[in-house]
């Protein structure tokens, strides 16, 4: 009883506090002085279509990286935790329920079609909404659609690491070759900017996002990996 | 925004309201799974009404996909362990 009133009360409370921030909220009648750089400059500057992608990668740059980065260490944290019970004891014989036609029909007709939206929306990053981090959550979607419906499907540890670790490479590299070739670290300015709007634009972003996509979509999909293959003794 | 964006904002989020009590109260796991994901769902189209179409993919891909998809796979497997 008083631990329900507790709840209300604290429901409540929550629900004053919103309102407080709605009813004084007015709208800006112009961009501030940051967004207003941001408006103003990046096509004519960098070149991308889509601002949000040009501030991502290009203007907070080095903040994707660290993004990039807390989700490789995520992901070889989970890959550490829930391989110590793994390649022990029994082998793969405990039977599994079968997935059904419907799922299986529908998933062989829908990977290949994930798939290719995951390295549309990622390739695009620059022309349209969306970028590295949306499309490489797609394509691991796909990965588990696959899991899904095959429980017993293995993929290559090896291939993943390797094309996790190859793109993180390139990314730094190509950030490193901003320093001297553009004006700093993470510049997409070392290729040449390009018409606004097509896609080979923007310098280095499309290359640059498309790396973050597939970085992404495999640490996401080694997490998947390495949570399907664990076997509770 | 104009009074009908505003209106049907606030039908969304009546709607994504009832679809996170039918999660939490729904009987069926499965049921309730789906309910989460359609409050994903819900809340990546209220992002688009917000211009915000960057966050509103990032909410249909993590939240509403790979989620719903991940839950729908422990749930297997967890069921799977039952039947041994």
């Amino acid at each position: 009883m008083i631990k329900n009133f507790i709840v209300l009360l604290f429901l409540f409370g929550l629900g004053m506090i919103f309102s407080a921030l709605l009813l004084g909220y007015t709208p800006d009648s112009e961009l501030n002085l940051t967004g207003r750089y941001y408006a103003e400059h990046t096509a004519q500057d960098l070149g991308a279509a889509n601002i949000v992608t040009a501030i991502i990668v290009t203007y907070r740059g080095l903040d994707t990286l660290g993004e990039v980065t807390v989700l490789f260490l995520t992901a070889a944290i989970v890959g550490m935790l829930l391989s110590t019970g793994a390649g022990k004891g029994k082998s793969l014989q405990r039977k599994l329920s079968q997935s059904g036609e419907l799922l299986t029909t529908g998933s062989h007709l829908l990977v290949p079609l994930i798939l290719l939206l995951g390295a549309y929306v990622f390739i695009n990053g620059h022309l349209t909404p969306g970028g590295g981090f949306q499309g490489g959550a797609i394509i691991a979607s796909a990965i588990l659609l696959i899991l899904l419906t095959d429980p017993l499907y293995r993929f290559s540890h090896q291939l993943i690491s390797i094309v996790e670790s190859i793109s993180g490479l390139i990314f730094l590299a190509l950030g490193v070759l901003g320093i001297f070739f553009a004006g700093g670290f993470l510049d997409n300015r070392i290729l040449p900017v390009g018409e606004l709007g097509s896609l080979f634009s923007a310098g280095a972003i499309p290359i640059i996002y498309s790396l973050v996509g597939l970085k992404v979509g495999a640490e996401f999909s080694s997490m998947l990996v390495n949570f399907s293959e664990t076997e509770d003794s | 925004m104009s009074t009908l964006m505003i209106a049907i904002s606030l039908i969304f989020a009546i709607a994504m309201i009832s679809a996170a009590f039918v999660a939490i109260y729904a009987k069926r796991i499965a049921i309730a799974i789906l309910a989460a994901g359609l409050v994903s769902l819900l809340a990546s189209v209220m992002f688009l009404f917000l211009a915000a179409p960057d966050v509103a993919m990032t909410e249909a891909a993590i939240g509403s996909g790979l989620t719903t998809f991940l839950f729908f796979f422990v749930l297997g497997r967890v069921r799977g362990e039952k039947n041994d």
